[in-house]
């Protein structure tokens, strides 16, 4: 796994005590908030409804088991002993109190964690495939690129004021579990005619109030030429990118409004000038990262394992949770599980000290000590022998997260909306608990098959909404919480921005109308094999239109 | 009629707080000072004046109406969520325990 550097180390060790000088300046008074709220953000530090929160980076989503451990700890010691997964592989404490940040910082610096580049008008960490480095269907690992992309923009002094925040995030397989087409640059790592490893290149999505999928520019990329081509995209977007309204500095307003096309050539024309510059990866260089993120030594190829075979016929909770919650792994007779945090109405996301203490645990005596964050407010345990499921299943059962519900219509992803957020006119968390408990007989969850609802607080759609197979967007309407309903996003390679199907719901409303969808298609579908989305993209608004409000 | 109060966040611990009647703060919303509209203006300059000397962040304005007890209640849901200290779901242990009761009552 990788380490980061002697040179990193101090980097980090330097910015904790520059924050912890800042930090006794504010509180001391001799700093403002207007001075102060610009340095809080490049540390990962909000002020929001009811106290300050920390926003912690899962470089990738990648941790082990001492890391994971030490979000227990921040989250007894200067938290409220839980934490919120978020759907940037990002951590989130929610009440730490700004002066013992830094010590909490300082804790994280010990296992090389840190908040940078997890808020601010900069390149914000890296996301990658949860799956990375594990699952059957991919390429190559697009971990080591992430990494070498964050290496280039931590301190690239070009791109430290950005017009705005900038998400890059990268997928190493076919199907894409790191939504790349809604970053500002999404990559696909995949292999040429000749084998040759590279990226296909997107750019301009993004979600927000103005939700774009991104436009392919590049069809092959060859590896070595990632940050000459990386800079060009940014420097033709810090150059043109418009400042005088934050509303449209995204990178997705300035390929709207200019073309996909013009940009494109824009971005050539720039890469062309550069690209056998300094910036050019020495192939040693990226195999010398690769090696960082290696499978572990002892991961070696297994018979069928019997014994699963024996409890998955003895136990059908069992069986169905090994049907839903692993995934297919490159090494025989290994999977990856996915954690579920989404217990039948609990809050999407959010886990105890005690459970990341299990979960640590169970990760570095069954797991290879390995553990991710995955997009959809999960954890995963990327490398799992088939032998050890049972194992693992009983101790993720004693600690309430077993749940065999992964890509179900209650793994919801939400916000933290109006329960947190100071942004948010609505609440998210308990209209995702209502729907879960709507829908908690597993049986009738498995009937429906693959659903991904998706929610946020406000047009901000840090919940996703725009790209749930059903969204719900929470607003406020004449002092009330109002609901409204998107159907037939994908935030996967079949990427889509969802249709705002009506008028909005009130919360006494809004369960139902997501139940009278989902009875449409049952009763619509083909089979079972016909997914909500397949069937929606079939059948179009009409019928759910229909069954909602009465006229198609 | 709707009366205002003042609400800030305090600055070394984040948390909501409402100015008194002394001109102090306090996280307890029933200590809040009700404020006619009249010296409104007074009360939000000496508001910015602790923001200026670092006392707490941001202060605002809010409606709210007075119960029958005398305790101020905010108008809009935002408020009323700052005002009670915390999400209107439960969290962290409590959360696992609340579930854990439901679970067996169901059960
Ligand atoms: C609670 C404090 C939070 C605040 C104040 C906040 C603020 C924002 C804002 C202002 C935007 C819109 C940016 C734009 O359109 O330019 C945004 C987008 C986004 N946020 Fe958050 N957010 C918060 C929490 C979260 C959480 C918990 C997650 C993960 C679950 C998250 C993930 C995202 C994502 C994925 C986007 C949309 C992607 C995009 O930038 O296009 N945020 N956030
Ligand atoms: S979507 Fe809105 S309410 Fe939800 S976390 Fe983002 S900013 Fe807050």
């Amino acid at each position: 796994m990788y380490r980061y550097d002697e040179f990193d180390h101090e980097f980090v060790t330097a910015r904790v005590a520059q924050f912890r000088d800042q930090v006794g300046r504010r509180v001391s008074g001799e700093l403002t908030e207007d001075q102060f709220k610009p340095l809080r953000l490049m540390n990962g530090v909000y002020l929001q409804l009811h106290a300050y929160m920390l926003r912690v980076a899962v470089p990738y989503g990648t941790m082990n088991s001492r890391q994971l451990r030490m979000l227990a700890h921040i989250a007894r010691k200067y938290d409220r002993g839980y934490g919120h997964f978020t759907t940037r592989q990002n951590i989130q404490f929610n009440w730490p109190k700004l002066s013992e940040i830094p010590d909490a910082l300082a804790d994280l610096a010990s296992v090389e964690m840190h908040a940078i580049q997890t808020s601010g008008n900069c390149i914000r960490n890296v996301t990658a495939d949860h799956f990375a480095g594990a699952a059957a269907d991919e390429v190559a690992d697009p971990r080591p690129y992430a990494e070498i992309l964050r290496q280039w923009s931590s301190l690239h002094p070009e791109f430290v004021f950005l017009p705005r925040k900038f998400k890059v995030a990268v997928t190493g397989a076919e199907r894409d579990r790191a939504a790349i087409q809604v970053h500002d640059i999404g990559l696909h790592l995949k292999k040429d005619e000749n084998g040759r490893l590279g990226f296909a290149v997107y750019i301009g999505g993004g979600q927000g109030r103005t939700p774009m999928i991104a436009k392919k520019i590049r069809d092959f990329l060859p590896e070595e030429d990632l940050l000459s081509y990386s800079e060009a995209i940014l420097r033709v977007y810090n150059l043109n990118g418009r400042r005088d309204n934050k509303y449209k500095a995204r990178i997705k307003i300035l390929v709207h409004e200019t073309g996909a096309d013009e940009i494109s050539r824009q971005v050539e024309e720039e890469w062309e000038r550069i690209r056998h510059g300094a910036l050019k990866l020495p192939q040693g260089e990226v195999e010398r990262i690769r090696e960082y993120f290696a499978a572990p030594a002892t991961l070696k190829a297994l018979p069928p394992s019997a014994a699963l075979a024996v409890e998955r016929a003895r136990d059908p909770e069992f069986d169905a949770w090994v049907e839903r919650n692993t995934h297919p792994h490159h090494v025989a007779g290994h999977v990856s599980v996915t954690i579920s945090l989404k217990a039948i109405g609990s809050t999407p996301g959010d886990a105890t000290a005690e459970q990341m203490d299990a979960v640590a645990d169970i990760a570095e005596r069954l797991a290879f000590d390995e553990i991710r964050v995955s997009h959809e407010q999960n954890l995963i345990l990327p490398h799992v022998a088939e032998d050890d499921l049972r194992a693992i299943y009983d101790g993720l059962a004693a600690i309430g997260l077993a749940t065999a519900n992964a890509g179900l219509v209650t793994d919801i992803i939400a916000c933290p909306g109006l329960d947190y957020c100071a942004l948010a006119n609505a609440r998210s968390i308990p209209v995702a608990q209502r729907i879960s408990q709507r829908f908690g007989a597993i049986e009738r969850q498995r009937d429906i098959g693959d659903l991904k609802i998706k929610i946020s607080g406000c047009i901000n759609a840090c919940g996703h909404h725009h790209v749930g197979h059903i969204g719900i967007l929470g607003v406020e309407k004449k002092g009330e919480e109002f609901y409204q309903i998107s159907l037939g996003g994908s935030g996967d390679e079949d990427a889509a921005i969802g249709e705002i199907i009506g008028r909005g719901f009130s919360t006494e409303e809004i369960v139902d109308a997501v139940e009278t969808l989902v009875d449409t298609y049952i009763a619509k579908r083909e089979s079972r094999d016909e997914t909500f989305l397949a069937a929606y993209r079939r059948l179009g608004q009409g019928p759910f239109k229909e069954a909602l409000y009465g006229t198609p | 009629m709707t009366d205002k109060l003042i609400t800030a966040n305090h600055l070394a611990d984040g948390l909501v707080v409402f100015l008194t009647a002394a001109g102090g703060w306090s996280y307890r919303l029933a200590d809040a000072r009700v404020i006619p509209d009249a010296e409104l203006d007074v009360a939000l300059a000496h508001a910015k004046a602790q923001h200026e000397a670092q006392i707490v962040v941001d202060p605002y304005e809010i409606e709210a109406t007075v119960d029958a007890d005398g305790v101020p209640v905010p108008v809009r849901l935002r408020e009323k969520i700052r005002a009670a200290g915390g999400p209107t779901v439960a969290y962290g242990e409590a959360e696992l325990a609340g579930r854990a009761v439901l679970l067996n009552q169901a059960g």
